[in-house]
């Protein structure tokens, strides 16, 4: 029997869903799994009704409302016209269309990338796409799993498939024992900071590793979400025996028999002894801090004890540059430590960061402590299960008894459309995914970090190093 | 889609690295269910005041600027999220191509099924693209699709990559989805060996 070549992760995936591929073309890519939001989704309905077409396989797709609706509450007075005309619009269409929708009212509501994994849609070995960049976040569960813009929506509501160029590998590995405090929030900042927001471009990366292995499945997917802030549409890790549990009793998790075929499948996809990846990259994690950026990208980040880059030492003019205007935008000298620097709101939310497991890192800061004074604190649950989940634990009367609020699920603050947003100047410590200019709202300026960090600046009122608050 | 062949124009030039898809349009832009009034809030951080008048500054304010249809971006342009209302805001303001040393993935493929050509060049030239249009304003550069080439105003060419795919589709002005639809046969047998193993549609409420 002739020997086959050994495979990555991502190359087993990607045969598997390789519809057909001609010669000098992209490859047609199967979709089994489509994710769709109000945001990015209407042009593409509006593209399938202009050409008389329907939605191919309604069963395979899922929509929900997070990006513009509003956390104080649920009610369209607290929306403008605009975002009400754009949820309304994806209710009409999920309607016309057959799709399964959870609006704004329903009890199964949440973040897009939260509510995937919580239903067990998002399972090993599958492809998954929406039309938003976090999407990696589903590769946690060793899916393909990757974000495409509104063309491509349209194209896979009236398909099921997509045009893909195959991209290239990059094994990232994350070896040594994760010191006490060291999030999994940290690990992927820490790798962003060493290879530059364009690192992956072009890549998927396969997170890999005894310090990968040794993280819960919420800790993986905050992990994965942020391989786009590395430049990679994806980011995989293997299924394993944390995963297989994780998925167990999740609503569309297979049943019975069902279930111990997809577990023969599912113990197949590992990378094979012997394959090999386009790139690689080693970070060691028992030399990690908890991390925090000081700039306007993701890979502007340092250890929370370190000091900020000094712009005159950087040989690259251009991103010498960048660093001049990210620390003129932030109101950062260089050399600066941050440790101690007065901050105004914490966001505790977003897809990266609004799990049980996040909620529970930032509880147990806030437990028995109060937000400082002058500093205003948004915790919001990623879904309602989440929310609930929280409830029953009592994690809500910990940050309200704090004096931080309590919202509803949604993105929130995360990309400030909802009306929750910094006012220009202000100092955000936030658990979400980017930190670019204006994000969180026009002027304001965002200090990314783990649950634990935001944590101890909630009750600290400044930076501050989480660790020795854990008792 | 609106065919791409050759393009000669004057350049918009906008040296800041790492422009992501939050400046190009910022989020609260994104509340619109059509294309139309994107160009509005392209780079609105920037090309306004606090007070919402425009930012004379600001390179794409210059009443010089007006008409030109090649963006001089600088390095890494385009990284962030897959909201494709950045090409539809970049278009919207008359852009047909934007030039830089490296483009995102997502802002990359977004841009070609939009029609804007998204032109990667080398270091050397991009740096020497800013210090002509530093010193003339005025010069006009042309983009040759068939030829994949860039002509820069002393008649120096460089060569551009696109995929012969995407080249094709934007020489033609054709959609990807007439590509896809034709092959739905393929699609058909692919869904018969490999049958869905759910259905959301179970969660439907009524
Ligand atoms: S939480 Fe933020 S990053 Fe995640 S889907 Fe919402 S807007 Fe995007």
């Amino acid at each position: 029997m002739a020997m086959t070549r050994p495979r990555t992760l991502f190359e087993k995936i990607w045969d598997d869903h390789v519809v057909y591929e001609e010669p000098g073309s992209p490859a047609i890519l199967y979709i089994d799994l489509h994710l769709i939001h109000e945001v990015t989704s209407p042009q593409a309905f509006q593209g399938l009704r202009e050409k008389g077409l329907r939605v191919r396989r309604p069963g395979q797709t899922l929509a929900t409302m997070d990006h513009s609706i509003p956390t104080v509450g649920r009610d369209f007075s607290l929306m403008d016209a605009m975002a009400v005309k754009q949820i309304q619009t994806l209710e009409e269409n999920a309607r016309a269309f057959g799709i399964p929708l959870f609006n704004m009212f329903d009890d199964r509501q949440g973040i897009v990338h939260v509510i995937g994994p919580e239903l067990g849609l998002t399972q090993p070995g599958m492809t998954i796409v929406c039309g938003d960049s976090h999407t990696s976040t589903h590769g946690a569960f060793g899916a393909l799993a990757f974000g495409i813009g509104t063309s491509e929506v349209e194209h896979v509501l009236a398909t099921q498939t997509i045009l893909q160029r195959k991209p290239k590998t990059f094994e990232v590995r994350f070896e040594g024992a994760r010191p006490e405090g060291v999030t999994a929030k940290d690990m992927i900042l820490a790798l962003i900071a060493t290879i530059g927001t364009g690192g992956g471009v072009g890549h998927v990366f396969e997170y890999r590793g005894d310090a990968v292995r040794g993280l819960n499945m919420e800790e993986r997917l905050t992990l994965c979400n942020m391989s786009i802030e590395g430049g990679a549409r994806a980011g995989l890790i293997a299924p394993d025996d944390v995963t297989f549990e994780y998925l167990a009793d999740k609503p569309f998790a297979p049943k019975g028999k069902d279930w111990d075929e997809a577990l023969k499948r599912w113990r197949q996809l590992p990378t094979d002894p012997g394959a090999t990846y386009d790139k690689s990259v080693t970070i060691d994690v028992s030399r990690l801090e908890p991390m925090i950026t000081w700039g306007t990208n993701p890979a502007q980040a340092i250890p929370i004890t370190g000091r900020i880059p000094d712009p005159d030492k950087e040989p690259d003019p251009r991103r010498r540059r960048a660093m001049e205007r990210a620390l003129a935008y932030m109101g950062f000298q260089p050399g600066q430590q941050l440790l101690g620097h007065p901050i105004d709101v914490v966001f505790i939310g977003s897809c990266t960061n609004a799990r049980i497991t996040d909620l529970r890192m930032a509880a147990q800061i806030f437990k028995g402590r109060k937000v400082a004074p002058g500093v205003r604190v948004l915790v919001v649950p990623g879904s309602q299960q989440v929310k609930r989940q929280a409830e029953a634990e009592g994690l809500d009367r910990i940050f309200k008894d704090a004096g931080a609020e309590w919202r509803e699920p949604g993105c929130s603050m995360c990309i400030a459309m909802n009306g929750d947003r910094l006012e220009p100047g202000q100092y955000a410590v936030s658990t979400s995914n980017r930190n670019f200019e204006g994000r969180q709202g026009p002027g304001g300026r965002t200090i990314l970090a783990s649950p634990l960090t935001a944590a101890a600046a909630a009750v600290t009122g400044k930076i501050t190093d989480p660790r020795p608050l854990l008792a | 889609m609106e065919p791409f062949v050759t393009l000669t124009s004057k350049l918009v030039p906008l040296p800041n690295e790492n422009v992501d898809t939050d400046q190009i349009i910022p989020a609260r832009y994104l509340k619109v269910t059509d294309k139309q009034g994107l160009a509005e809030g392209l780079f609105a951080g920037w090309r306004y005041l606090p007070d919402g008048s425009p930012n004379p500054d600001f390179v794409l304010n210059k009443p010089e600027m007006q008409g030109r249809k090649i963006l001089l971006a600088g390095d890494n342009f385009g990284t962030g999220s897959s909201r494709e209302h950045a090409p539809w805001a970049l278009m919207g303001w008359g852009f047909r191509a934007v030039i830089s040393t490296r483009f995102a993935d997502i802002f990359y493929n977004n841009a070609l099924k939009n029609g804007l050509l998204p032109v990667i060049v080398d270091e050397a030239t991009h740096r020497r693209l800013f210090q002509l249009v530093e010193a003339e304003p005025d010069i006009e550069v042309t983009i040759d699709l068939p030829s994949q080439t860039l002509r820069l105003p002393d008649g120096t060419e460089v060569t551009f990559p696109i995929d012969g795919f995407s080249k094709h589709c934007l020489l033609k002005g054709l959609d990807q989805l007439g590509y896809l639809l034709e092959h739905m046969p393929r699609i058909e047998a692919y869904e018969r060996e490999h049958p869905p193993r759910f259905d959301t549609r179970v969660l439907v409420r009524r």
